[in-house]
């Protein structure tokens, strides 16, 4: 009896003990943990809402949000549709002046042209009926095109960013129509940065296998010497290499300059080598090279030469031997390093951006472009969190297959 | 180093030496391909005229045709009297005006707090999840790790917008805050690393001779994963020394930084002044890579002889 109590006592103990050991461990963690779900779990979660959740018309004018939910798409507009409209928008610029032009902006994303139509309204004293004075504005607004697009813009919810980030648009009614044909640029975008990612990761693995060979079957002097050459460009600015790249590739670059001189091309023949596909891809080759090259080298390093020897003394040639015995043996290393590359490669910003010119640019480039130029922070947000849905699946790829933890770099 | 001496055995057929040195020529080609672009831009930046190639006279080695202006240029451009002869005067003119000095105390604010906040929430987190009894340890890695992962551009986009809302965005904080993050993932990874070989007995032998855990923290463990804790940190230093897109989204141009001026360089006006500066960051980037290389020989001895 007191030895069972014993035994219920000491285990408790243990369990508390356990407890205790598993907080003081998890206490060293959460300051990291805190402030990567502050300064990064939060603003990537934030800028996912801004894909699909904006309450800038919802909030500021509630009443017609209503209106054109209940409005059956029918010209003329009932006099309540106008009237909320009227009242509110103007209630919006009493609030806040800037709040009109933003709110038509969103609808001229909609609906091209509304801009110019909304801002009258603003900025015109009107009287009921609402609806006859805004057609005395504009006889647009006789129109069921622009309410449409209020109508498109208005709920706080909404995915039409994400359908716009694969080319096709919303209409009120519900339905999807094909983007017409100069802005349908995304989902070309995507696959370029797809075959780009593809190609990259092909080319690092052809030259990365026999680097990862001969650096793990080197006796470790002269390995080591030859991992600085490998580790010195991957230690190196990305700018810098960036820039050197720029140096050799470019029309009047290093590379056209001595294949003139050895009278390979003649002067006016130089080939176009920059701001292209091309330039992207040697840049980002150079690049991503070495993440290729690390974890095939730890993969190398431990496969025992028997093995192939084995194989050679039971008959088998050369090749058959590295085909059947070695090359198998180096898959965890080279999946290792084909899925890392390949998901950086898809994020790229950098090289695409200064040496990509027109042909070479990716899928970030857009988002920065809708980031910066067209200022369409909700598609930008959206063609981002496509992105990363699909960077994160192929993280989550990696972490099955080889472990976060066994990255290394040096 | 042999190389080219081939060590094949002697049985070895024709077939097979042959393809012994064509292995051994494609190697160098790749090598020439990784080194190359890196070299190239040493001799460039030293070009008198402001191209991006070689003139004529650079490769007859006339030495006319090799200038050190590039160099120069780094600490006159935005000077108020460049003209100046070298005094003390000039060198203050030079340090509180010239752009790339400007840039260069930016980067290195921003990259000495970064690290110091990288390398203290990094290395102790790295102790926590090499404990044995650390709860969720896969999951909570596979987030720490994400900022590595997760494309730049997302990352700055989602920090520029929550940023502006809490009034962190365009200051020093902000930027601070943001290079610490990229950097954490290198620390955590290499730190763990590290703590993968420290025999954990050692703790235990700590504190039955009476040491508290903090005191055998920083007496016992600290030490021994130094070199794992330096290289986790340098690795911080020069993600945040290298990182452009997080200042593009976030600061303001009186923050710009030595890659930001480089990227304004590369797309506005091309001039040899960033093959000098990008020289001059290759000679660093192979000090780092050296004294890395020497931490690490360190910690393998260190693992040779654990009586020492």
């Amino acid at each position: 009896m007191s030895l069972a109590m014993d035994r219920e006592a000491l285990t408790a103990r243990l369990v508390k003990a356990e407890r205790r050991g598993k907080i003081r461990a998890f206490l060293l963690v959460a300051p990291l943990l805190a402030f990567v779900v502050l300064s990064f779990v939060i603003p990537i979660v934030n800028l996912v809402t801004q894909a699909f959740y904006g309450d800038l018309v919802s909030s500021t004018m509630p009443k017609i949000t209503v209106e054109l939910a209940k409005w059956n798409g029918k010209m003329p507009a009932p006099e309540s549709l106008c009237e909320a409209f009227v009242t509110e928008y103007k209630a919006a610029k009493a609030k806040d002046p800037a709040l009109p032009t933003r709110i038509a902006t969103l609808v001229n994303r909609e609906f091209s042209g509304s801009l110019s139509k909304m801002r009258p309204v603003a900025n015109n004293e009107l009287s009921a009926p609402y609806c006859d004075a805004l057609a005395e504005l504009n006889e647009e607004w006789t129109k069921p095109e622009i309410w449409n697009a209020l109508k498109l813009v208005s709920p706080s919810v909404s995915p039409r960013f994400f359908i716009q980030s694969v080319d096709y648009r919303l209409n009120a009614d519900g339905s999807i129509r094909h983007e017409n044909e100069e802005n349908s640029i995304h989902l070309a975008l995507f696959g370029r940065t797809l075959m780009v990612a593809a190609a990259v990761t092909l080319f690092c693995a052809l030259l990365g296998f026999p680097i990862g060979f001969l650096l793990a079957h080197l006796p470790t002097r002269a390995s080591n010497l030859l991992m600085i050459i490998v580790l010195l460009p991957f230690w190196t600015s990305l700018l810098v290499r960036t820039t050197a790249w720029i140096a050799l590739l470019q029309q009047n670059g290093v590379i056209n300059d001595t294949l003139v001189a050895l009278g390979l091309i003649s002067d006016d023949q130089r080939p176009v080598m920059m701001y292209n596909m091309f330039a992207t891809l040697v840049a980002m080759t150079h690049v991503l090279l070495p993440f290729m090259i690390l974890p095939l080298y730890s993969v190398m390093t431990g496969i025992k030469p028997n093995f192939v020897r084995a194989a050679r003394s039971l008959g088998a040639t050369p090749l058959t031997a590295f085909w059947r015995v070695y090359f198998p043996l180096t898959i965890p290393g080279l999946s290792a390093g084909c899925l890392l590359v390949f998901i950086l490669a898809i994020g790229y910003y950098i090289t695409p951006a200064l040496v990509g010119g027109q042909s070479g640019q990716l899928i970030s480039n857009i988002i920065a472009f809708h980031m910066q130029k067209t200022l369409n922070w909700p598609l930008a947000s959206a063609i981002g969190t496509l992105l990363l849905a699909g960077v994160l699946l192929l993280y989550w790829l990696y972490n099955r297959l080889v472990g976060v933890d066994k990255m290394k770099f040096a | 180093m042999n190389f080219l001496r081939p060590n094949l055995p002697v049985y070895a057929s024709k077939l097979e030496i042959t393809w012994y040195y064509v292995f051994r020529a494609i190697c160098v080609a790749i090598f020439i391909f990784l080194l190359a672009p890196v070299l190239v831009i040493i001799p460039l930046s030293f070009n008198a005229e402001s191209f991006f190639s070689f003139t004529s006279g650079m490769l007859k080695l006339d030495p006319a045709a090799y200038s050190l202006k590039w160099y120069l240029d780094i600490f006159t451009n935005g000077m108020a009297a460049p003209e100046a002869t070298l005094s003390l005067s000039w060198l203050a003119d030079s340090w509180a005006r010239s752009q790339w000095m400007l840039a260069l105390k930016n980067s290195i604010i921003v990259g000495v707090f970064a690290t110091l906040l990288a390398t203290t929430l990094g290395t102790l987190a790295a102790v926590g999840l090499s404990r044995p009894d650390m709860p969720f340890r896969g999951p909570i890695m596979g987030m720490l790790i994400s900022p590595m992962i997760v494309p730049i551009v997302i990352t700055a986009t989602g920090m520029f917008f929550f940023f502006s809302k809490v009034g962190l965005a365009q200051t020093y904080i902000g930027l601070i805050m943001a290079h610490a993050l990229l950097g954490t993932p290198f620390v955590v990874i290499t730190v763990t690393a590290t703590l993968s070989s420290f025999d954990r007995s050692l703790m235990r032998a700590a504190a039955n001779l009476g040491a508290n855990p903090v005191t055998s923290f920083f007496k016992v463990q600290m030490p021994l994963i130094m070199p794992g804790v330096i290289s986790g940190g340098l690795f911080a230093f020069v993600t945040s020394f290298d990182e452009v897109v997080v200042v593009l989204f976030l600061a303001e141009p009186e923050q710009r930084t030595i890659p930001r001026q480089m990227w304004s360089g590369l797309r506005e006006q091309v001039s040899p002044t960033i093959l000098a500066v990008a020289t001059i960051l290759v000679i660093l980037s192979f000090i780092l890579l050296s004294s890395l290389e020497i931490s690490r020989r360190r910690l393998e001895k260190m693992k040779l002889e654990p009586s020492t």
